[in-house]
């Protein structure tokens, strides 16, 4: 990319970053927004559409409770108001993935409103304020054909499929966030993960950034230090996880840092990031008034019972700062182990490992060990990876009731993730069980004692470190498949 | 007419944004048209007073709501009838342009 760049430590040296995020999260109903057709992902094409869905004249949109019920509980749980009357507004656009021409959204009466969200970077607590999360449909699914890379510059036409149309959304849109100085991408990060969380927990969404239920749009302007006006900001859109989330945003920092230290003025505009590391321009940002934002008049209006709200704010589940804290304690890690597991996306797997009956030690061995390694590798998410917590937590009490040791429990690792079955299956098939067989172990101790007699004399003569060789020798021998310690007593006695 | 609350520029965006083209004789004509339906609509409003309150929906009801449940769609052939042209079971259409 041609982009010029300011480094990073000059950029904040003379700027401040202000932050301001945007996040879709698609909720699980079973059925869409404004009709009953199903949400069902991966369906054939426009099987799951109506006269609602596929805007026809004369039909009537009716609202989905369990959406409401997902966007008050939402809002709760980000500490918003909920509004007690408010009204849908359609969005007016053109655009192939909308049917109507319009979408129907919500815009001055948002359901829920003036929340805050606590995040923590580095031990450092920042509080993102959340100016509203409303409620509106998607849009459906282009297909650009013609022209290179099925991207819609160079396409000839395109193909729709409205499945997705109409499968209720909540958009959450944060007031503009200050404060946060070299760390904004950082707290850009933590605040995503930590929607993700919230929303997991309260169970209305899968919140999975690459399968596009929970999807980003980060703004970032820069203001020099000690000013109070704004920058002109950029919206970078396609930011499809949490890593790329922080990336785009130093991309975008530094380079505005750039135009503006050569006294330029940044372009207001919509960017898209590509994982290759950079963003490039999209289409001028339309104002909100080109958009003729109206009341829908075929929605009345939405006026939430106190009572009801009450009701479901008892629903909320332990806040996962809170849940966090307990963990902790409960697990006896240290702050840095902690962060570790956070840092790795890795405190739902183990806390489903522990729950199966694993110690947490174990549980976070195996998770931030040889599994990040692997995930790393296959350049897939933790949480990706086809092994559960149940299986992990079959593996360790195979290595507790010493059928395998840790060097076993890898292989055996291997074998689940290629889909040889669980642990114990993948040890019986592959024959990895530790040898119990004395006899058998003796022989191996006896025949290693021969081979290495240098060994076998300088632990006579008392150089214990000597031992290490001979033991490489039975386990070789055994094929990995003895315990150490046991041949280590073993070589021992022999020699005594 | 010569304080005209819509100009023939404002007509012109807004035949834009909806995607309708006007000749020039067609906004010079169509805006002094527009701008006496606002001019009307301004009289009402002047009548209305403070007690009155603005009106978005035609009948007084809150909270109609469905349960999330799933009922059949229709068919796939049923879905693309209306369609101008279809393929491979999706809607077609051109081009999109000035988009990225």
């Amino acid at each position: 990319m041609s982009d010029d760049l300011l480094p990073l430590a000059e950029v904040y040296a003379r700027y401040e970053p202000v932050l301001g995020l945007e996040v879709h999260v698609e909720l699980n109903t079973a059925s869409k927004m404004f009709c009953s057709c199903a949400t069902e992902f991966g369906a054939e094409p426009n099987s799951q559409t109506c006269p609602v869905c596929l805007g026809l004249p004369g039909s009537l949109p009716v609202v989905n409770a369990k959406a409401v019920e997902s966007a008050i509980r939402i809002g709760l749980a980000l500490n918003c108001e909920i509004a007690s009357w408010c009204r849908f507004a359609r969005k007016n656009y053109f655009y192939p993935d909308m049917t109507k021409d319009w979408q129907t959204s919500q815009y001055d009466e948002p359901i829920c409103f003036n929340g805050y969200l606590d995040v923590e970077v580095e031990g450092e607590v920042f509080r993102v304020p959340v100016e509203r999360a409303h409620m509106e449909e998607d849009a459906g699914k282009l297909l650009h054909l013609g022209g290179a890379t099925g991207r819609i510059q160079g396409a000839d036409y395109s193909l729709v499929d409205y499945n997705r149309a109409g499968v209720p959304l909540i958009e959450i849109v944060t007031k503009p966030v200050f404060g946060t100085g070299p760390k904004a991408p950082q707290v850009a990060r933590a605040y995503v993960s930590a929607l993700r969380d919230i929303v997991r927990a309260l169970g209305v969404s899968d919140v999975r950034m690459e399968q596009g239920s929970l999807r980003c749009d980060a703004n970032v302007s820069l203001m020099p230090i000690g000013a109070t006006e704004l920058g002109l900001r950029t919206e970078t859109k396609n930011v499809n996880s949490l890593r790329s989330i922080e990336r785009a945003l130093s991309y975008e920092i530094q380079r505005q840092g750039a135009i503006l230290a050569d006294g330029g003025k940044v372009k207001q505009e919509t960017r898209h990031w590509h994982e290759e590391g950079y963003t490039s321009p999209g289409r001028s940002k339309e104002t909100a008034e080109d958009y003729r934002y109206f009341p829908e008049p075929d929605i009345p209006p939405i006026a939430p019972s106190r009572e009801w709200v009450e009701e479901l704010r008892a629903t909320l589940p332990e806040a996962p700062a809170a849940r966090r804290r307990r963990l902790q304690s409960e697990w006896g890690f240290t702050d840095a182990e902690f962060r570790d597991i956070i840092g790795a996306d890795a405190l739902d797997l183990i806390a489903d490992t522990v729950a199966l009956g694993c110690t947490p030690a174990a549980a976070k061995k195996w998770w931030l060990g040889e599994l990040a390694r692997r995930a790393n590798d296959a350049g897939l998410e933790l949480d990706a990876l086809a092994i559960t917590p149940a299986q992990v937590a079959e593996l360790q009490s195979l290595v507790a009731a010493g059928t395998i040791n840790d060097t076993l429990a890898r292989q055996v690792i291997e074998g689940v993730l290629s889909g040889e079955g669980s642990p114990g299956e993948v040890v019986a098939t592959r024959s990895l069980a530790i040898v119990s067989d004395d006899g058998a172990l003796l022989e191996a101790v006896q025949a290693a004692i021969a081979a290495n007699p240098d060994a076998a004399a300088s632990i006579k003569a008392g150089r214990q470190q000597a031992i290490g060789a001979l033991i490489g020798a039975v386990m070789r021998t055994m094929q990995g498949k003895a315990d150490a310690s046991k041949v280590r007593s073993l070589i021992m006695e022999s020699l005594s | 007419m010569a304080d005209m609350a819509l100009s023939v520029a404002e007509v012109a965006k807004l035949a834009d944004l909806a995607r309708i083209e006007l000749s020039d004789e067609e906004l010079a004509r169509l805006a002094p048209q527009l701008d006496l339906i606002l001019q009307s609509v301004a009289e009402v409003s002047e009548v209305a007073g403070a007690d009155v309150a603005p009106t978005s929906h035609a009948v007084p009801m809150e909270n109609v709501f469905r349960e999330d449940v799933v009922r059949p769609s229709q068919s796939v052939a049923a879905a693309l009838s209306g369609a101008p042209v279809a393929e491979d079971g999706r809607f077609r259409v051109p081009q999109i342009l000035g988009e990225e």
